[in-house]
Protein backbone atom coordinates (compact mmCIF):
# COMPACT_ATOMS: atom_id res chain seq x y z
CA UNK A 1 0.00 0.00 0.00
CA UNK A 2 2.95 2.40 0.76
CA UNK A 3 4.33 1.66 -2.21
CA UNK A 4 1.79 3.03 -4.09
CA UNK A 5 2.11 6.61 -2.78
CA UNK A 6 5.91 6.22 -3.63
CA UNK A 7 5.30 5.20 -6.92
CA UNK A 8 2.52 7.66 -7.40
CA UNK A 9 4.81 10.76 -5.99
CA UNK A 10 7.91 9.65 -8.12
CA UNK A 11 5.78 9.24 -11.16
CA UNK A 12 4.46 12.78 -10.39
CA UNK A 13 8.09 14.44 -10.06
CA UNK A 14 9.26 12.77 -12.97
CA UNK A 15 6.55 14.50 -14.94
CA UNK A 16 7.07 17.64 -13.88
CA UNK A 17 10.79 17.98 -13.83
CA UNK A 18 10.78 16.97 -17.16
CA UNK A 19 8.14 19.92 -18.08
CA UNK A 20 10.35 22.96 -18.92
CA UNK A 21 7.56 25.32 -18.63
CA UNK A 22 6.50 24.15 -14.89
CA UNK A 23 10.49 24.29 -13.79
CA UNK A 24 11.25 27.41 -15.54
CA UNK A 25 7.70 29.12 -14.04
CA UNK A 26 8.50 27.89 -10.14
CA UNK A 27 11.93 27.43 -9.92
CA UNK A 28 13.58 30.30 -11.93
CA UNK A 29 11.00 33.08 -11.48
CA UNK A 30 11.19 33.49 -7.67
CA UNK A 31 14.74 33.47 -7.98
CA UNK A 32 15.07 36.03 -11.30
CA UNK A 33 12.84 38.13 -9.54
CA UNK A 34 14.88 37.98 -6.37
CA UNK A 35 17.91 38.53 -8.07
CA UNK A 36 16.13 41.99 -9.70
CA UNK A 37 15.09 43.13 -6.35
CA UNK A 38 16.64 41.35 -3.46
CA UNK A 39 19.95 41.79 -4.33
CA UNK A 40 20.24 44.74 -6.05
CA UNK A 41 18.18 46.69 -3.82
CA UNK A 42 19.92 44.88 -1.19
CA UNK A 43 23.25 46.57 -2.33
CA UNK A 44 22.01 50.34 -2.03
CA UNK A 45 19.85 49.31 1.69
CA UNK A 46 21.99 47.41 3.50
CA UNK A 47 24.32 50.09 4.20
CA UNK A 48 21.77 52.46 5.87
CA UNK A 49 20.35 49.47 8.28
CA UNK A 50 22.08 49.90 12.12
CA UNK A 51 21.48 46.84 13.54
CA UNK A 52 18.77 47.64 16.53
CA UNK A 53 16.65 45.36 18.17
CA UNK A 54 13.71 45.79 16.86
CA UNK A 55 14.74 47.62 13.43
CA UNK A 56 14.11 46.30 9.81
CA UNK A 57 16.76 43.97 8.97
CA UNK A 58 18.71 44.44 5.37
CA UNK A 59 16.77 44.60 2.66
CA UNK A 60 18.50 41.33 1.08
CA UNK A 61 17.61 39.42 4.05
CA UNK A 62 14.00 40.76 4.25
CA UNK A 63 13.28 40.09 0.81
CA UNK A 64 14.60 36.28 1.54
CA UNK A 65 11.58 35.73 3.69
CA UNK A 66 9.12 37.10 0.79
CA UNK A 67 10.75 36.05 -2.33
CA UNK A 68 10.38 32.67 0.01
CA UNK A 69 6.80 33.22 0.23
CA UNK A 70 6.66 34.18 -3.46
CA UNK A 71 8.58 30.88 -4.72
CA UNK A 72 6.52 28.46 -2.54
CA UNK A 73 3.10 29.97 -3.08
CA UNK A 74 3.87 29.58 -7.07
CA UNK A 75 5.20 25.98 -6.76
CA UNK A 76 1.76 25.29 -5.06
CA UNK A 77 -0.57 26.95 -6.87
CA UNK A 78 0.87 25.63 -10.21
CA UNK A 79 1.49 22.17 -9.17
CA UNK A 80 -2.01 22.17 -7.69
CA UNK A 81 -3.99 24.37 -9.79
CA UNK A 82 -2.40 23.61 -13.77
CA UNK A 83 -1.55 19.96 -12.42
CA UNK A 84 -5.18 19.37 -11.41
CA UNK A 85 -7.03 21.55 -14.19
CA UNK A 86 -5.27 19.80 -16.88
CA UNK A 87 -5.71 16.46 -15.53
CA UNK A 88 -9.32 16.88 -15.24
CA UNK A 89 -10.41 18.57 -18.00
CA UNK A 90 -8.63 16.27 -20.58
CA UNK A 91 -9.84 12.80 -19.02
CA UNK A 92 -6.59 11.61 -17.16
CA UNK A 93 -8.30 12.18 -13.81
CA UNK A 94 -11.25 10.31 -14.67
CA UNK A 95 -8.95 6.92 -15.62
CA UNK A 96 -7.12 7.18 -12.37
CA UNK A 97 -10.36 7.29 -10.89
CA UNK A 98 -11.78 4.50 -12.38
CA UNK A 99 -8.51 2.23 -11.58
CA UNK A 100 -7.86 0.78 -7.86
CA UNK A 101 -5.73 3.96 -6.98
CA UNK A 102 -6.38 5.00 -3.55
CA UNK A 103 -8.00 8.38 -4.04
CA UNK A 104 -5.40 10.15 -1.65
CA UNK A 105 -2.87 9.02 -3.66
CA UNK A 106 -3.58 11.69 -6.18
CA UNK A 107 -3.60 14.40 -3.81
CA UNK A 108 -0.29 13.12 -1.05
CA UNK A 109 1.67 13.23 -4.73
CA UNK A 110 0.66 16.12 -5.89
CA UNK A 111 1.27 18.16 -2.20
CA UNK A 112 4.54 16.20 -1.64
CA UNK A 113 5.96 16.83 -5.24
CA UNK A 114 4.84 20.85 -5.34
CA UNK A 115 6.55 20.44 -1.69
CA UNK A 116 10.00 19.47 -3.01
CA UNK A 117 9.41 21.71 -5.48
CA UNK A 118 9.16 24.77 -2.95
CA UNK A 119 11.73 23.30 -1.21
CA UNK A 120 14.03 23.86 -4.00
CA UNK A 121 13.30 27.17 -4.59
CA UNK A 122 13.91 28.15 -0.46
CA UNK A 123 17.66 26.29 -0.84
CA UNK A 124 18.45 28.10 -4.05
CA UNK A 125 17.39 31.19 -2.58
CA UNK A 126 18.96 30.81 0.43
CA UNK A 127 21.97 29.86 -1.36
CA UNK A 128 21.67 33.11 -3.57
CA UNK A 129 20.74 35.30 -0.59
CA UNK A 130 23.92 33.89 1.43
CA UNK A 131 26.70 34.50 -1.66
CA UNK A 132 25.32 37.47 -3.51
CA UNK A 133 23.46 39.27 -1.01
CA UNK A 134 25.39 39.04 2.51
CA UNK A 135 22.56 37.56 4.23
CA UNK A 136 24.14 36.02 7.80
CA UNK A 137 22.13 33.75 10.36
CA UNK A 138 22.77 31.45 13.05
CA UNK A 139 21.86 27.95 11.59
CA UNK A 140 18.65 27.53 13.58
CA UNK A 141 17.30 30.79 11.79
CA UNK A 142 17.82 29.74 8.75
CA UNK A 143 16.12 25.91 9.71
CA UNK A 144 13.39 27.70 11.47
CA UNK A 145 12.31 30.01 8.23
CA UNK A 146 12.58 26.96 5.96
CA UNK A 147 10.12 25.12 8.07
CA UNK A 148 8.17 28.38 8.00
CA UNK A 149 7.80 28.46 4.45
CA UNK A 150 7.12 25.30 3.74
CA UNK A 151 4.43 24.64 6.40
CA UNK A 152 3.28 28.12 5.28
CA UNK A 153 2.45 26.77 1.79
CA UNK A 154 -0.36 24.30 2.88
CA UNK A 155 -3.41 27.19 2.37
CA UNK A 156 -2.00 27.49 -1.04
CA UNK A 157 -2.42 23.38 -2.13
CA UNK A 158 -6.28 23.85 -1.28
CA UNK A 159 -5.89 27.30 -2.85
CA UNK A 160 -4.62 25.82 -6.24
CA UNK A 161 -6.85 23.05 -5.85
CA UNK A 162 -9.86 25.15 -6.29
CA UNK A 163 -8.44 26.55 -9.43
CA UNK A 164 -7.93 23.30 -10.81
CA UNK A 165 -11.60 22.17 -10.02
CA UNK A 166 -12.54 25.31 -11.72
CA UNK A 167 -10.63 26.00 -14.41
CA UNK A 168 -10.38 24.88 -17.93
CA UNK A 169 -6.82 23.03 -18.95
CA UNK A 170 -5.89 25.71 -21.37
CA UNK A 171 -7.20 29.08 -19.28
CA UNK A 172 -5.53 27.10 -15.84
CA UNK A 173 -2.20 28.87 -16.20
CA UNK A 174 -3.80 32.11 -16.94
CA UNK A 175 -6.47 31.98 -13.72
CA UNK A 176 -3.26 30.79 -11.88
CA UNK A 177 -1.10 33.92 -12.90
CA UNK A 178 -4.19 36.08 -12.24
CA UNK A 179 -4.27 35.59 -8.90
CA UNK A 180 -0.87 34.38 -7.83
CA UNK A 181 0.55 38.18 -9.12
CA UNK A 182 -1.98 40.37 -7.54
CA UNK A 183 -1.78 38.24 -4.40
CA UNK A 184 2.25 38.37 -4.31
CA UNK A 185 2.54 42.26 -4.61
CA UNK A 186 -0.71 43.50 -2.38
CA UNK A 187 0.28 41.13 0.25
CA UNK A 188 3.52 42.75 0.31
CA UNK A 189 5.84 40.13 -1.39
CA UNK A 190 7.74 42.42 -3.76
CA UNK A 191 7.81 45.50 -1.73
CA UNK A 192 7.41 45.56 1.82
CA UNK A 193 4.12 45.94 3.27
CA UNK A 194 5.31 49.18 4.79
CA UNK A 195 5.66 51.05 1.43
CA UNK A 196 2.88 49.80 -0.16
CA UNK A 197 0.18 52.66 -0.88
CA UNK A 198 -2.57 52.85 2.28
CA UNK A 199 -5.55 51.19 0.23
CA UNK A 200 -3.45 48.38 -0.52
CA UNK A 201 -2.42 47.81 3.17
CA UNK A 202 -5.95 47.77 4.08
CA UNK A 203 -6.58 44.76 1.70
CA UNK A 204 -3.76 43.04 2.32
CA UNK A 205 -5.06 41.93 5.83
CA UNK A 206 -7.78 39.68 3.54
CA UNK A 207 -5.22 37.94 1.87
CA UNK A 208 -3.16 34.51 3.01
CA UNK A 209 -0.19 35.67 1.39
CA UNK A 210 -0.03 38.82 3.45
CA UNK A 211 -0.14 36.25 6.89
CA UNK A 212 2.26 33.96 5.21
CA UNK A 213 4.69 36.84 5.15
CA UNK A 214 3.99 38.05 8.05
CA UNK A 215 5.13 34.87 9.93
CA UNK A 216 8.05 34.62 7.59
CA UNK A 217 9.24 37.85 8.92
CA UNK A 218 9.04 37.16 12.17
CA UNK A 219 11.44 34.53 11.80
CA UNK A 220 13.53 37.47 11.40
CA UNK A 221 12.92 39.10 14.22
CA UNK A 222 11.65 42.24 11.69
CA UNK A 223 8.74 44.26 12.87
CA UNK A 224 5.52 42.62 12.06
CA UNK A 225 2.05 43.82 12.25
CA UNK A 226 0.07 42.32 14.61
CA UNK A 227 0.60 38.77 16.58
CA UNK A 228 2.27 35.67 15.58
CA UNK A 229 -0.86 33.77 16.43
CA UNK A 230 -3.12 35.88 14.62
CA UNK A 231 -1.36 35.41 11.53
CA UNK A 232 -1.52 31.48 12.22
CA UNK A 233 -4.96 31.66 13.06
CA UNK A 234 -5.37 33.52 9.43
CA UNK A 235 -3.85 31.37 7.70
CA UNK A 236 -5.52 28.29 9.39
CA UNK A 237 -9.20 29.63 8.64
CA UNK A 238 -8.15 30.17 4.55
CA UNK A 239 -6.94 26.65 4.60
CA UNK A 240 -10.70 25.16 5.75
CA UNK A 241 -12.24 27.81 4.17
CA UNK A 242 -10.20 26.42 0.73
CA UNK A 243 -10.01 22.95 1.31
CA UNK A 244 -14.05 23.14 1.93
CA UNK A 245 -14.48 25.06 -1.30
CA UNK A 246 -12.55 22.66 -3.43
CA UNK A 247 -14.19 19.61 -1.80
CA UNK A 248 -17.69 21.20 -3.31
CA UNK A 249 -16.57 21.69 -6.77
CA UNK A 250 -14.57 18.66 -6.77
CA UNK A 251 -17.82 17.25 -5.91
CA UNK A 252 -20.14 19.45 -8.05
CA UNK A 253 -17.69 19.03 -11.31
CA UNK A 254 -17.89 15.06 -11.17
CA UNK A 255 -21.63 15.18 -11.68
CA UNK A 256 -21.27 17.42 -14.33
CA UNK A 257 -19.52 15.82 -16.80
CA UNK A 258 -21.71 14.21 -19.71
CA UNK A 259 -21.40 10.94 -21.16
CA UNK B 1 -20.73 -16.90 -4.34
CA UNK B 2 -22.41 -18.86 -7.74
CA UNK B 3 -20.16 -20.31 -10.40
CA UNK B 4 -22.18 -18.19 -12.86
CA UNK B 5 -22.31 -14.54 -11.41
CA UNK B 6 -22.05 -12.00 -14.29
CA UNK B 7 -19.15 -10.04 -14.75
CA UNK B 8 -21.24 -7.05 -15.47
CA UNK B 9 -24.37 -6.10 -14.75
CA UNK B 10 -26.58 -3.12 -15.98
CA UNK B 11 -30.18 -3.96 -14.05
CA UNK B 12 -32.90 -1.52 -15.38
CA UNK B 13 -30.57 1.47 -15.17
CA UNK B 14 -31.88 4.90 -15.41
CA UNK B 15 -29.72 8.26 -15.32
CA UNK B 16 -30.76 11.75 -15.65
CA UNK B 17 -28.35 14.65 -16.73
CA UNK B 18 -30.29 17.38 -14.81
CA UNK B 19 -33.40 17.83 -17.70
CA UNK B 20 -31.92 15.26 -19.99
CA UNK B 21 -31.92 11.33 -19.69
CA UNK B 22 -29.30 9.77 -21.43
CA UNK B 23 -30.34 6.05 -20.15
CA UNK B 24 -34.06 4.49 -20.15
CA UNK B 25 -34.11 1.91 -17.54
CA UNK B 26 -31.15 -0.43 -19.86
CA UNK B 27 -31.01 -3.76 -19.05
CA UNK B 28 -27.06 -5.65 -19.92
CA UNK B 29 -25.24 -8.61 -19.00
CA UNK B 30 -21.94 -9.78 -19.69
CA UNK B 31 -21.33 -13.77 -18.41
CA UNK B 32 -17.93 -14.92 -18.37
CA UNK B 33 -15.91 -14.98 -21.35
CA UNK B 34 -18.02 -12.94 -23.16
CA UNK B 35 -17.28 -10.18 -25.45
CA UNK B 36 -20.09 -7.60 -25.99
CA UNK B 37 -20.30 -4.66 -27.83
CA UNK B 38 -22.48 -2.06 -27.31
CA UNK B 39 -23.27 -0.27 -30.73
CA UNK B 40 -24.49 3.14 -31.55
CA UNK B 41 -24.18 6.50 -32.77
CA UNK B 42 -22.48 9.09 -30.75
CA UNK B 43 -24.56 10.54 -27.93
CA UNK B 44 -26.95 7.17 -27.77
CA UNK B 45 -25.50 6.76 -23.96
CA UNK B 46 -22.80 4.41 -24.56
CA UNK B 47 -20.17 6.37 -22.56
CA UNK B 48 -22.60 6.84 -19.60
CA UNK B 49 -23.06 2.99 -19.82
CA UNK B 50 -19.24 2.86 -19.21
CA UNK B 51 -19.01 5.26 -16.49
CA UNK B 52 -21.49 3.42 -14.62
CA UNK B 53 -19.92 0.38 -14.43
CA UNK B 54 -17.06 2.32 -13.73
CA UNK B 55 -18.37 3.83 -10.54
CA UNK B 56 -17.55 7.32 -11.74
CA UNK B 57 -21.04 8.56 -12.10
CA UNK B 58 -23.92 7.10 -10.13
CA UNK B 59 -27.36 5.69 -11.82
CA UNK B 60 -30.35 7.84 -10.93
CA UNK B 61 -32.11 4.68 -10.63
CA UNK B 62 -31.52 0.73 -10.66
CA UNK B 63 -28.71 -1.67 -10.21
CA UNK B 64 -25.15 -1.43 -11.38
CA UNK B 65 -22.31 -4.40 -10.26
CA UNK B 66 -19.28 -5.50 -11.01
CA UNK B 67 -18.46 -9.55 -10.37
CA UNK B 68 -21.19 -8.51 -7.87
CA UNK B 69 -19.70 -5.76 -6.33
CA UNK B 70 -20.42 -2.12 -6.28
CA UNK B 71 -18.50 -0.66 -9.76
CA UNK B 72 -17.10 2.52 -7.37
CA UNK B 73 -15.72 -0.54 -4.57
CA UNK B 74 -12.34 -1.28 -4.16
CA UNK B 75 -12.77 -5.19 -5.39
CA UNK B 76 -14.21 -3.92 -8.27
CA UNK B 77 -11.97 -1.52 -9.26
CA UNK B 78 -9.51 -4.27 -8.79
CA UNK B 79 -10.96 -6.60 -10.34
CA UNK B 80 -11.36 -4.36 -13.41
CA UNK B 81 -9.63 -2.64 -15.73
CA UNK B 82 -10.51 0.37 -18.48
CA UNK B 83 -9.50 1.90 -21.38
CA UNK B 84 -11.15 5.03 -21.82
CA UNK B 85 -11.25 8.59 -24.13
CA UNK B 86 -8.36 10.34 -22.86
CA UNK B 87 -7.37 13.80 -24.92
CA UNK B 88 -4.51 14.05 -22.79
CA UNK B 89 -2.14 11.61 -21.09
CA UNK B 90 0.81 13.04 -19.29
CA UNK B 91 3.60 13.48 -22.20
CA UNK B 92 7.03 13.69 -20.08
CA UNK B 93 6.41 10.10 -18.81
CA UNK B 94 7.81 7.13 -20.55
CA UNK B 95 5.82 4.27 -21.38
CA UNK B 96 7.56 2.23 -18.68
CA UNK B 97 6.91 4.50 -15.90
CA UNK B 98 3.11 4.61 -17.18
CA UNK B 99 2.78 0.84 -17.02
CA UNK B 100 4.90 0.50 -13.42
CA UNK B 101 3.09 2.90 -11.88
CA UNK B 102 -0.54 1.57 -12.81
CA UNK B 103 0.67 -2.15 -11.85
CA UNK B 104 1.04 -0.79 -8.62
CA UNK B 105 -2.35 0.15 -7.79
CA UNK B 106 -2.97 -3.74 -8.65
CA UNK B 107 -2.82 -6.56 -6.03
CA UNK B 108 -1.64 -9.27 -8.91
CA UNK B 109 -0.39 -7.42 -11.70
CA UNK B 110 1.04 -8.86 -14.93
CA UNK B 111 5.03 -8.72 -15.21
CA UNK B 112 5.77 -6.05 -16.55
CA UNK B 113 7.62 -7.97 -19.44
CA UNK B 114 3.72 -9.53 -20.28
CA UNK B 115 1.74 -6.36 -19.74
CA UNK B 116 4.29 -5.04 -22.88
CA UNK B 117 4.12 -8.32 -25.07
CA UNK B 118 0.48 -8.19 -24.51
CA UNK B 119 -0.25 -4.37 -25.58
CA UNK B 120 2.50 -4.80 -28.58
CA UNK B 121 4.70 -2.19 -27.07
CA UNK B 122 8.00 -4.25 -27.30
CA UNK B 123 10.97 -1.71 -28.24
CA UNK B 124 9.57 1.66 -27.12
CA UNK B 125 9.12 0.84 -23.18
CA UNK B 126 11.14 4.13 -22.72
CA UNK B 127 10.13 6.17 -24.95
CA UNK B 128 8.49 9.36 -23.56
CA UNK B 129 4.49 9.23 -24.12
CA UNK B 130 4.70 12.71 -26.12
CA UNK B 131 7.02 11.26 -28.62
CA UNK B 132 4.38 7.93 -29.28
CA UNK B 133 2.65 7.85 -32.59
CA UNK B 134 -1.37 7.52 -32.54
CA UNK B 135 -1.79 3.54 -32.23
CA UNK B 136 1.38 3.01 -29.79
CA UNK B 137 -0.75 5.69 -27.44
CA UNK B 138 -3.93 3.88 -27.83
CA UNK B 139 -1.92 0.79 -26.98
CA UNK B 140 -0.48 2.27 -24.52
CA UNK B 141 -3.48 3.40 -22.80
CA UNK B 142 -5.04 -0.76 -23.55
CA UNK B 143 -1.65 -1.63 -21.71
CA UNK B 144 -2.88 0.03 -18.59
CA UNK B 145 -6.11 -1.68 -18.87
CA UNK B 146 -4.60 -5.00 -18.60
CA UNK B 147 -1.57 -4.67 -16.55
CA UNK B 148 -3.43 -5.53 -13.15
CA UNK B 149 -4.76 -8.53 -14.91
CA UNK B 150 -8.68 -7.99 -14.71
CA UNK B 151 -11.16 -10.18 -14.75
CA UNK B 152 -13.40 -7.72 -17.09
CA UNK B 153 -12.09 -4.90 -19.55
CA UNK B 154 -14.05 -1.84 -20.40
CA UNK B 155 -13.22 -0.40 -23.55
CA UNK B 156 -14.63 2.84 -24.54
CA UNK B 157 -14.30 3.87 -28.18
CA UNK B 158 -10.52 2.00 -28.32
CA UNK B 159 -10.06 2.67 -31.21
CA UNK B 160 -11.45 5.89 -32.65
CA UNK B 161 -9.28 7.47 -34.85
CA UNK B 162 -6.72 5.00 -35.93
CA UNK B 163 -5.53 4.18 -39.22
CA UNK B 164 -6.33 0.06 -40.44
CA UNK B 165 -3.26 -1.27 -39.33
CA UNK B 166 -3.56 0.27 -35.80
CA UNK B 167 -7.27 -1.04 -35.38
CA UNK B 168 -6.27 -4.62 -36.49
CA UNK B 169 -3.81 -4.20 -34.16
CA UNK B 170 -5.22 -3.67 -31.26
CA UNK B 171 -8.44 -5.86 -32.14
CA UNK B 172 -5.85 -9.20 -32.10
CA UNK B 173 -4.76 -7.86 -29.07
CA UNK B 174 -8.50 -7.67 -27.64
CA UNK B 175 -8.87 -11.01 -29.15
CA UNK B 176 -5.91 -12.37 -27.14
CA UNK B 177 -7.27 -11.23 -24.10
CA UNK B 178 -10.38 -12.92 -24.25
CA UNK B 179 -8.85 -15.85 -25.29
CA UNK B 180 -7.52 -15.87 -21.99
CA UNK B 181 -10.37 -15.63 -20.07
CA UNK B 182 -11.04 -12.48 -19.92
CA UNK B 183 -14.75 -11.23 -20.55
CA UNK B 184 -14.95 -7.06 -22.66
CA UNK B 185 -17.17 -4.59 -22.95
CA UNK B 186 -16.65 -2.56 -25.65
CA UNK B 187 -18.26 0.52 -27.30
CA UNK B 188 -17.96 1.33 -30.69
CA UNK B 189 -19.42 3.37 -33.66
CA UNK B 190 -18.21 1.28 -36.34
CA UNK B 191 -20.16 -1.73 -36.80
CA UNK B 192 -17.40 -3.97 -38.96
CA UNK B 193 -15.83 -3.26 -35.55
CA UNK B 194 -18.36 -4.97 -33.20
CA UNK B 195 -18.77 -7.09 -36.35
CA UNK B 196 -15.56 -8.71 -35.92
CA UNK B 197 -14.93 -8.95 -32.50
CA UNK B 198 -18.07 -9.33 -30.29
CA UNK B 199 -19.59 -12.59 -29.73
CA UNK B 200 -22.97 -10.90 -28.59
CA UNK B 201 -23.76 -7.03 -29.88
CA UNK B 202 -26.23 -4.71 -28.05
CA UNK B 203 -27.82 -1.64 -30.25
CA UNK B 204 -28.41 1.30 -28.22
CA UNK B 205 -30.13 4.44 -29.38
CA UNK B 206 -31.11 7.48 -27.27
CA UNK B 207 -30.40 5.48 -24.11
CA UNK B 208 -32.70 2.40 -24.90
CA UNK B 209 -30.99 -0.88 -26.01
CA UNK B 210 -33.09 -1.54 -29.07
CA UNK B 211 -31.76 -4.70 -30.38
CA UNK B 212 -29.61 -7.47 -29.04
CA UNK B 213 -28.14 -10.85 -29.90
CA UNK B 214 -25.13 -12.20 -31.92
CA UNK B 215 -24.04 -10.66 -35.37
CA UNK B 216 -25.83 -12.73 -37.22
CA UNK B 217 -29.20 -11.95 -35.25
CA UNK B 218 -28.67 -8.31 -35.82
CA UNK B 219 -28.19 -8.59 -39.29
CA UNK B 220 -31.59 -10.91 -39.37
CA UNK B 221 -33.79 -8.56 -37.17
CA UNK B 222 -32.49 -6.05 -40.27
CA UNK B 223 -34.12 -8.57 -43.15
CA UNK B 224 -31.07 -6.70 -45.20
CA UNK B 225 -27.76 -7.99 -46.67
CA UNK B 226 -25.41 -6.88 -44.32
CA UNK B 227 -24.96 -5.50 -40.54
CA UNK B 228 -25.32 -1.82 -41.69
CA UNK B 229 -28.33 -2.08 -43.49
CA UNK B 230 -29.73 -3.81 -40.23
CA UNK B 231 -28.16 -0.97 -38.31
CA UNK B 232 -30.11 1.69 -39.84
CA UNK B 233 -33.39 -0.22 -39.86
CA UNK B 234 -32.85 -0.77 -35.97
CA UNK B 235 -32.43 3.18 -35.45
CA UNK B 236 -35.09 4.16 -37.99
CA UNK B 237 -37.20 1.78 -35.79
CA UNK B 238 -36.16 2.77 -32.48
CA UNK B 239 -36.03 6.60 -33.17
CA UNK B 240 -39.55 5.87 -34.36
CA UNK B 241 -41.01 4.33 -30.92
CA UNK B 242 -39.26 7.40 -29.30
CA UNK B 243 -41.68 9.52 -30.96
CA UNK B 244 -44.74 7.99 -30.74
Amino acid sequence: MLRIYWMESKTEFLKFIRMRAYVVFTVLFPLMFYCFFGLSMGQQQSMAQQDGPNSMPPMARYLLATYGVFGVMGAMLYGFGVGVAVERGLGWLELKRASPMPPAAYLIAKGVVSLSFGALVVVLLFAMGAAFGGVRMPPSQWLELAATLIAGAIPFCALGLIIGNLAGPNSASAAVNSIYMPMAFCGGLWIPYDFLPHGIQQFAVLLPTFHFAQLALAVLHAPIQGSISSHVEALAAFTLIFSGLAWILQVRGREKMYG
Amino acid sequence: MPVDQPVAELQCITKNYGAVTALHGIHLTIEPGELVALLGPNGAGKTTAVRILLGLTPATSGRAAIFGHHPASREARLRRGAQLQVAKVPETLRVREHIELFSSYYEHPLPFAETIAAAGLKGIENRLFGDLSGGQRQRVLFALAICGNPGLLLLDEPTVGLDVEARRGLWAQIREYVARGGSVLLTTHYLDEADALANRIAVINQGRIAAEGTSAEIKERGAATGLEDAFLAIMKESSLQEVA
